[in-house]
């Protein structure tokens, strides 16, 4: 079977289409999902894409939180459905209270965009479930508020959960233990700064991030086929 | 002239409109009838100068739409708004062509670092350009960066942008149809920016205006990206969806320029009601809603019929849209007037006819003269100066890593980046965009100006840039396809101002047609002066070209240790122009070396074709490992960058002063081969020169007699721009 996934656009999300055309050479089925929507249908997995959802306006991801299709995206998440927020779908699931802590502007008051290297910290989330622990990716960030922090309680509780996924090698932005990704408790959501989408292509970046998504369609298959939103007959067609 | 033509005096609103409209920043007055000596046609090319961008025929049913603009004034009195809007406007200029903007490029000129003031600009304008790119959703991909005591009190700010369209969505600014409607969608209009290209585009600056004490900062007008990113797609799904007969920006001189020139090119009339704009403030004149130059705005041509499916679109994007006008008949005279009106069957509060403030515009023969000091100046070359005593040294106030800038630029959005700002001669991006899958093309380009070369001698100088452009896309293995330019200069009513211009016009006719690349689109900057000095001439030229099929990346500049490396072209020609005579010997005059245009486009047709059979081999690349054009800075800044590049040193013999160090003709190519011998062979063949001056390996860069410098020195030099923007490594 093909995993089908949900790509969220809201008005000035702008990565959607990076993220349809990476999944899409993995073999997915991709569907652009409107904020307005009040369900994200039958897919298997839901990416919330990079951009700059309203504007930014406020700060990143503080309006996007109250797009209706939020609310539908919270309880696939609260099912265990697989959600992937990268950059600012990160931005907006931390907004959103689907991750914990939070993104600031970055140290040095810049935007950045460049390659950057991550270790994969964890492999039990739907993102890194492909990877290996302790395996370097090279991987384009672009952000101005991607310094990641939260209270010393959180940090303490999300390292020893195992719940960073993805961390610098070198701290671009002054994230808070270089914390370049994180997933909830359970794994089954996970944002990150870095783009995997932007390193799919040997004519472009390289193809670190293809290991990423790859696990993703993974997640978003077992889901799929656990059929726990379908009926069997349904299931079986 | 306007009384002649309305047969009376104008009203106040009337003469507002001919105010902006024919303002040298929208009539090109000054600059027209030189623009006529421009080669401007192809079998290619679909849409010339004259339209809101040049469009050109890429195959398969894709063209290719392109512009540069020039946001100089705005930018020195407001840098984070000057530059954030001159990127809004350009990207309008792009979508209002049915074109999906899917690249940007700025070629950006500012004083020394080592000016407090030129570091403020600086840092707005990368902030500017940074703002707005990335958050309305288009990648800036490439651009170049200058610094020089000609711009300290008028920075330049060129954008450059570059979309893509299925031809059968191409439209043009026509307001066809009588009884159809003008619809304005996007921003409520405010009192932003008015008269912004008569007051601030179309003067010099004055001494408040150096000191910052500027009375001009209202006519700046405020960006927002984020209305512009919904204006993008809601335009593209209305042209997309055949639900517009007709579509124009509103960029300078706002509603006048928009409804006079969408009346004036379907020849009909159009009526407007004033009072159904949508604005920002209470109380604003008919004056000021039709000069306003508010920004993200766009009219749309529209049936009756279609008006409730445009609204809906509209709607759904958050896009205001307003009916505000109606296409009418041209009078029985066979004129079509347009009229503005106060309210619906309101006071009549203009009436003139739609082409005259389009097209009517007076043009100037300015007089024109060299400097009366011409002579003295060429006589003044570099090569009467004493050798350098430290080449070495010299070398490194010339070298400049821009990539504290970049960084600060999504340059990787829609995935087609292959090679990046800060990668290659030229950027090269695969030829996709949403909804247009990629088929396996790619397109080069490259933006370039260069004051130095243009300053000794406009002509020579803008052929001179041209060659480099063409030379840049062609070491990327693409075929040059089309050119668009920006012309900064001084005060028009200067004559040798006047003569730089029609100079720079000369220079460029010739190059583009001895390279046989026709010239879509332009435009032109005057008034860059301040308290009286003008700019040295500065064009900056734009070349896309094409590349048939990419499977691999082009290569870039660097090598490998043990590579020889190898120069392709003629011998180095003289210092005259050179960075190093301008900016480090202070030397500006002399005899500018002019590039051999026959033998020049015989180089890049040899370079690309030298990347593209190394591209289809599948077998690691033997006989081009790396290439780069030799120019601003010459062959020294070119080794240095490659060594920069590429981790490692060099070692160069047969360079024999600090001539063939720092000459910067631009009719050379450095290439690291594995197979000397071979590339000497083909490029005998082409009746081209090459030379073997060294070998790739080591920690050092070192020229036999001239330079000898560790690549943590080299690192060390170039990171000027990172101390200007106070740029630190985090610990």
């Amino acid at each position: 079977m093909t995993a089908e996934i949900g790509i969220i656009r809201f008005p000035g999300s702008n990565c959607e289409w990076d993220v349809a055309r990476a999944l899409s050479a993995l073999g997915a089925s991709t569907e652009i999902i409107w904020h307005g929507a009040d369900s994200v249908g039958d897919v298997g997995a839901v990416v919330i894409p990079g951009g700059f959802a309203h504007g930014d306006y406020l700060r990143p991801g503080a309006i996007a939180r109250f797009s209706p299709v939020m609310r539908a995206v919270a309880d696939f998440a609260e099912e265990g459905g697989p959600v992937l927020g990268i950059c600012n779908g990160f931005q907006v699931l931390t907004e959103a209270g689907l991750l914990p802590g939070a993104l600031t502007r970055n140290v040095g008051l810049r935007f950045i965009c460049r390659t950057v290297e991550c270790t994969v910290e964890s492999v039990s989330s739907v993102l890194t479930g492909r990877g290996m622990r302790g395996e370097v990716l090279r991987l384009p960030i672009n952000h101005y508020e991607g310094n990641y922090t939260c209270d010393a309680a959180t940090l303490a509780g999300i390292e020893a959960a195992g719940q960073v996924v993805l961390r610098y090698r070198e701290n671009p932005n002054g994230a808070l233990h270089a914390i370049a990704g994180v997933a909830n408790r359970e794994g089954n959501v996970v944002g990150l700064m870095p783009h995997p989408e932007r390193a799919s292509d040997p004519l472009g970046v390289g193809t670190d991030g293809v290991v990423l998504f790859e696990s993703l369609l993974v997640a978003a298959e077992e889901w799929q086929s656990a059929g726990r939103r379908s009926e069997p007959a349904e299931a079986a067609s | 002239m306007i009384v002649r033509i309305l047969g009376q005096a104008p009203t106040d609103t009337e003469l507002a409109m001919y105010s902006v409209m024919w303002s040298e920043h929208c009539s090109y007055k000054s600059s027209r009838v030189h623009l006529a000596r421009l080669p401007t046609e192809a079998p290619h090319v679909l849409v010339g100068p004259g339209e809101n961008a040049g469009v050109i025929d890429v195959g398969d049913g894709i063209a290719v739409a392109m512009r540069i603009e020039s946001h100089n004034h705005p930018s020195y009195i407001e840098p984070y708004q000057g530059a954030a809007t001159g990127v809004g406007g350009i990207l309008r200029d792009i979508f209002t062509m049915g074109a999906r903007p899917i690249a940007l490029m700025d070629a950006l000129f500012f004083g020394p670092p080592d000016d407090a003031r030129s570091r403020y600009i600086l840092d707005g304008v990368v902030r500017g350009v940074a703002g707005y790119g990335n958050a309305v959703g288009v990648p800036t991909v490439g651009g170049q960066i200058t610094f020089d005591s000609t711009y300290r009190s008028n920075p330049l700010v060129n954008v450059f942008c570059l979309g893509v369209l299925p031809i059968s969505r191409l439209v043009l600014s026509s307001a066809s149809g009588v009884g159809n409607l003008a619809v304005l969608l996007g921003s409520a209009t405010g009192r932003d920016g008015i008269g912004g290209v008569s007051v601030l585009a179309s003067a010099g600056f004055a001494e408040a205006d150096a000191a910052g004490q500027s009375t001009k900062r209202p006519s700046i007008q405020i960006s927002d990206p984020y209305e512009e990113k919904r204006l993008i797609e809601a335009c593209l799904e209305l042209l997309e969806a055949g639900l517009v007969v007709g579509i124009q920006d509103l960029g300078g001189a706002g509603l006048s320029c928009a409804t006079s020139e969408t009346a004036a090119h379907a020849r009909l009339g159009m009526d407007v009601d004033v009072s159904r704009v949508p604005r920002r403030e209470p109380n604003m004149s008919p004056v000021e809603v039709m000069t306003s130059e508010s920004q993200e705005r766009m009219l749309a041509i529209v049936t009756p019929e279609s008006l409730a499916a445009v609204q809906e679109v509209c709607d759904r994007w958050e896009v205001a849209a307003t009916a505000i006008g109606v296409v009418t008949e041209p009078d029985a005279a066979g004129i079509g007037r347009l009229r503005i009106l106060d309210g619906p069957g309101g006071e009549v509060v203009a009436d003139v006819p739609a082409s005259s403030l389009a097209d009517d515009a007076p043009r100037y023969e300015r007089p024109l003269a060299p400097p009366a000091d011409l002579v003295e100046r060429r006589a003044d070359d570099p090569s009467r100066l004493p050798a350098p005593s430290d080449p070495g040294g010299d070398l490194l106030e010339l070298l400049a890593d821009p990539a504290p800038v970049y960084r600060q630029y999504d340059h990787q959005l829609f995935l087609n980046t292959v090679i990046g700002p800060g990668e290659g001669d030229a950027t090269v991006l695969k030829l996709a965009a949403p909804g247009l899958p990629w088929e396996g093309k790619a397109l080069a380009m490259s933006v370039d100006g260069n004051p130095g070369w243009c300053a000794v001698d406009p002509r020579a100088g803008t052929a001179a840039t041209v060659a480099e452009s063409t030379l840049n896309v062609s070491c990327a293995g693409a075929i040059p396809l089309a050119l668009v330019n920006c012309l900064n200069l001084g005060n028009p009513e200067h004559p040798e101002v006047m003569w730089q211009l029609s100079e720079a016009i000369d220079g460029m006719a010739q190059a583009c047609e001895a390279l046989a690349i026709p010239v879509i689109g332009g435009n032109v900057s005057l008034y860059d002066e301040s308290g009286g000095c003008d700019i040295d001439p500065t064009p900056v030229i734009a070349v896309v070209g094409l590349l048939g099929r990419i499977v691999r990346k082009p290569p870039v500049p660097g090598w490998h240790p043990g590579d020889s490396l190898v120069v392709l072209g003629p011998p180095p020609g003289g210092l005259a122009g050179s960075r190093w005579a301008r900016s480090v010997a202070g030397c500006a005059g002399g005899v500018l070396a002019p590039v051999d245009l026959v033998s020049h486009r015989e180089l890049c047709r040899f370079v690309r074709e030298l990347v593209a059979r190394e591209a289809e081999d599948d077998d690691p690349p033997r006989l081009v490992r790396g290439l780069h054009d030799v120019a601003d800075g010459g062959l020294g800044v070119a080794l240095a960058e490659c060594a920069r590049a590429s981790r490692t040193g060099a070692e160069v013999d047969g360079i024999a002063d600090h001539g063939g160090l720092f000459a910067e003709l631009p009719a050379r190519v450095l290439v690291a081969t594995r197979l000397p011998d071979e590339l000497s062979r083909l490029a005998a063949g082409a009746g081209l020169g090459a030379r073997v001056i060294g070998v790739a390996g080591g920690a050092r860069l070192v020229v036999h007699g001239l330079v000898d410098l560790g690549l943590d020195e080299l690192d060390t030099a170039s990171g000027g721009i990172a101390a200007a923007l106070e740029v630190r490594p985090l610990v």
